[in-house]
């Protein structure tokens, strides 16, 4: 005869925080947090004693004095009587500028040189290979460097565009001067422009680009309207009626219209004594920076590129074939929606290795964010803590913003999967 | 039926015809360059194109790289030897700059008479590393001269008293005993952690005094080399290889709490990580020139090669995290399914289990983060440290070799290559030795 017991009653032992699984995980959280907390407030008193030490005492202010040094390549009003935060706010614009012609250049040669790198083609196949391994295996900086000093070596100095014969001519009908100190190219001016709008007294926004943005949109607008009109007629009728037409001249004729209202006209740039004055005027430092900065991750998108295509099994061609579509239809139907898919992930990466790398622009003088904020700021104010830690943040935040950007378009171009 | 076919044909071949060659078209070297260069008029016109790049390229480059400027000793003189050979202006590329100055892009200002030290700490980095890359090839035994090298490394490039680098494995040797003693006692995390406590006690408090003690008893030691006369390729190679070294075991831990169940475990990890990975390189070295003396006791003031070794290290480890977290995610749920059902705990399930395969899976992120990382060394010359970039800069300082630019890159950029291009090669050939024909 066996007679149950009950369990023993459940009373809670203090070892059981250590030995019971149940209570274990507990037990090494709070170890972790009281650990992370104790370093973190470690790490604040130290710098609080040392900022005391030192007689400094953390602000923002500042930001808001007069930077006193100038910025040669800008895309909004700046002086140097103007604030460190103006500044700052030049070097983040710039920063994105850099970015986005870098992610656009980048994208086009590294899709060009993956499918290149594809082609039946030996002799170019290698050719592509070989800048491929030559791009990836020497550090970005070196690039920047070199093409830096490629561009202020190789190229003619304003001078030589003087005089009864010239060393050099402008190139594309007089309109754009390569020179080694930069190229200036046509600049658009409104003669009958809007004026600008001001924010806060700080920003000029101009209206006429406003006016462009949101007629483009509204035409935009209607071209999607008339493209699922005709997407409906197929469906309802299985005949698609010809709109192609319609549709650019949506798009093309309101800003047409708009810009001979506005008075555009493009201003050229004119030699004037030793220099070149009118037009838009691109630094060296920028072209160095971009032209180094795409063709060095343009390496590394040809390589996802490539796996992206060799991903797809090739029987998905050979169904795709049999099915009666041309090799171009199969490229834009079959074979790129699912490359897609497995190139887009990486590409992120890519697009946010070369913002971040864009820091490296201080290598060649170009004002960004590290130029403006970590580098002069920094020196002239003796603020390491606050601009440094602004700086890291502001890079975080532009990080993040890529990346939901393009995780955004990432969830719309994914194929939903069973 | 047969009959009546046989009888209304007047031949029937029995016998097979012999094989006809194929056309000359279609074989050797005129069916390869048909099918492979010439195959449609599109690729005929790529080929020719390519063709007269190389054409253009080699006709540039070739006379300009074998210039025989090999001995002058400024610029000036290479432009003389230009004159003289009729070229004029930049003629040519001017070697001497290479031959007078690759001491210093390797070594930066380390004391010449001393170069056998970083030279023989390289040669000894190849046989510790060994036993990891080509384990099957080495005896066992050697993974103890692996473990012993970065003590050994530090002290020849460092030099100083060797009371130090033993003081410094003496807490390694803390930890190990407290672990063997207390983890009968204690369960094996806190045994560990004992350990780990008692051996930071040792290094920040007693390790000092003891090397200098047993110094002043025992007097062993070579001469000590400052960091800042650190420069070129062995501080590009010893920040590297540090960051490499440590990021890896930094990197699982990483990955191992982002994939945690314990919730703040999991958070603190995923802040660092993305953290780590949403600012630039360059904004950790800022932190590592200006910050990191803030952030510490005052009156701490360490080495700024130990500084810059920090961050980058902290930044290849967000970023092998990322890596190994792909592998662990790659692997399928039978196998920790399997680990479990064969009883192992979670320490031994991911030693046996989970961390071979899924950093087997990983080899290829892993040697691309350490490439990447060892490229991204060269960003210390803008905290104005002399790496190969750095000191290329200061080459051109030199009035005698003003104006240098593509002879010092093409070097500099040569050893990169090599360096990277044997890692990636290295990772290919792993790959394919693991290679077990199923994932």
């Amino acid at each position: 005869m066996s007679t149950l017991t009950d369990p023993p009653a459940a009373s809670f032992k203090l070892s059981m925080l250590v030995y019971d699984t149940r209570y274990r995980a507990i037990t090494f959280q709070i170890i972790a947090l009281v650990a992370f907390l104790l370093f973190f407030g470690w790490l604040a008193l130290n710098t609080a004693q040392n900022l005391a030490d030192l007689g400094k005492e953390p602000s923002f202010g500042f930001l808001f004095e007069p930077a006193g040094y100038d910025i040669n390549q800008r895309l909004i009003e700046y002086n140097s009587q103007s604030s460190h935060l103006r500044a700052a706010f030049v070097g983040i614009l710039n920063t994105l500028l850099v970015a986005f012609m870098g992610c656009v250049a980048a994208t086009v040669v590294g899709v060009l040189i993956g499918v290149l790198r594809l082609s039946n083609n030996w002799l170019v196949a290698r050719l592509m290979t070989i800048y491929v391994e030559l791009f990836r295996n020497v550090p970005v900086l070196m690039w920047i460097v070199l093409s830096m000093a490629i561009l202020i070596e190789s190229l003619p100095a304003p001078r030589d565009f003087r005089g009864e014969d010239p060393a050099a001519t402008m190139s594309f009908f007089d309109s754009v001067a390569v020179t080694n100190r930069g190229v200036y190219i046509p600049e658009p001016l409104f003669s009958r422009g809007l004026g600008d709008f001001p924010i806060g007294g700080a920003f000029n926004i101009s209206l006429d680009l406003i006016a462009i943005l949101i007629v483009l949109g509204g035409s935009l607008f209607v071209r999607n309207r008339i493209a699922q009109r005709a997407e409906a007629q197929q469906n309802a009728t299985g005949i698609r009626p010809r709109t192609w037409h319609i549709q650019l001249g949506v798009i093309l004729l309101p800003l047409i219209v708009l810009l001979a209202v506005l008075g555009f006209h493009l201003g050229y740039p004119v030699l004037k004594g030793f220099n070149f004055g009118g037009g838009t005027y691109l630094r060296n430092s920028l072209i160095a920076l971009w032209l180094a900065l795409s063709l060095y991750t343009a390496a590394f998108i040809a390589e996802i590129v490539r796996a992206g295509i060799l991903a797809i099994s090739k029987g998905q061609t050979e169904a795709a074939a049999a099915l009666g579509l041309r090799p171009r239809r199969i490229m834009s139907l079959v074979i790129l929606p699912q490359a897609l898919r497995v190139i887009i992930p990486p590409l992120i990466s890519q697009y946010l290795n070369l913002t971040k790398n864009s820091s490296l622009a201080i290598a060649v003088g170009y004002m960004d964010i590290t130029g403006t904020l970590m580098g002069i700021t920094l020196n002239q104010t003796g603020r390491e803590l606050e601009t440094v830690l602004l700086g890291m943040l502001i890079y975080l935040a532009i990080s993040l913003l890529i990346s939901a950007v393009m995780n955004w378009y990432n969830s719309r171009v994914k194929l939903v999967e069973r | 039926m047969s009959d009546t076919h046989a009888e209304s044909v007047l031949f029937v071949r029995d016998t097979m015809l012999p094989e006809k060659e194929p056309p000359s078209s279609t074989v050797g070297i005129m069916g390869w360059s048909r099918s492979n260069l010439f195959s449609t008029w599109v690729n005929s016109a790529l080929t020719i194109l390519s063709l007269l790049f190389i054409a253009m390229l080699l006709y540039r480059m070739v006379p300009w790289l074998l210039s025989p400027t090999w001995s002058a000793a400024s610029l000036t003189e290479c432009r003389e030897m230009f004159a003289a050979t009729g070229e004029g202006g930049h003629g040519g590329a001017c070697w001497g700059v290479i031959r007078e100055r690759w001491q210093q892009l390797m070594f930066g200002f380390y004391p010449s008479d001393l170069y056998w030290r970083p030279v023989l700490a390289l040669v000894l980095l190849f046989v510790a590393l060994g036993p990891i890359l080509f384990a099957a090839y080495v005896p066992v035994k050697m993974i103890w001269f692996s473990m012993l090298y970065p003590f050994l490394a530090v002290w020849l490039l460092w030099g100083g008293s060797i009371w130090m680098p033993i003081a410094a494995i003496l807490g390694f040797v803390i930890v190990a005993v407290a672990f063997r003693v207390l983890s009968s006692l204690i369960i094996p995390a806190l045994a560990l952690l004992t350990g780990v406590v008692l051996a930071v006690l040792w290094w920040t408090v007693l390790a000092a005094p003891f090397a200098g003690g047993v110094h002043s008893i025992i007097p062993l030691g070579i001469e000590a080399v400052q960091s800042r006369e650190f420069g070129g390729f062995m501080l590009s190679i010893t920040i590297g290889v540090t960051a490499i070294m440590c990021s890896l075991p930094i990197g699982i831990v990483l990955a191992l709490g982002r994939r945690s169940d314990l919730l703040l475990v999991k958070a603190i990890c995923v802040g660092f990580i993305e953290f780590i990975r949403g600012v630039p390189l360059i904004t950790l070295l800022f932190v590592a020139s200006t910050l990191l003396n803030i952030f510490l006791p005052p009156g701490t003031n360490f080495d700024i090669i130990l500084r810059v070794m920090i961050m980058v290290t902290l930044f290849a480890s967000a970023y092998m995290a990322e890596v190994i977290r792909g592998g662990l995610a790659a692997l399928p749920t039978g196998q920790y399914e399997g680990a479990d059902s064969l009883g192992l705990d979670y320490w031994q399930a991911q030693r046996l289990i989970i961390m071979p395969q899924a950093l087997k899976i990983s080899i290829p992120g892993i040697v691309s983060t350490f490439i990447g990382v060892f490229k991204d060394t060269t960003l210390v010359s803008i905290i104005s440290m002399f790496d190969p970039l750095g000191l290329a800069n200061a080459i051109r300082a030199d009035t005698a070799w003003n104006g240098v630019y593509w002879e010092l890159f093409i070097f500099i950029g040569a050893v990169f290559f090599i360096f990277c291009f044997s890692m990636s090669r290295y990772s290919m050939y792993l790959e394919r030795k693991l290679q077990t024909g199923h994932r």
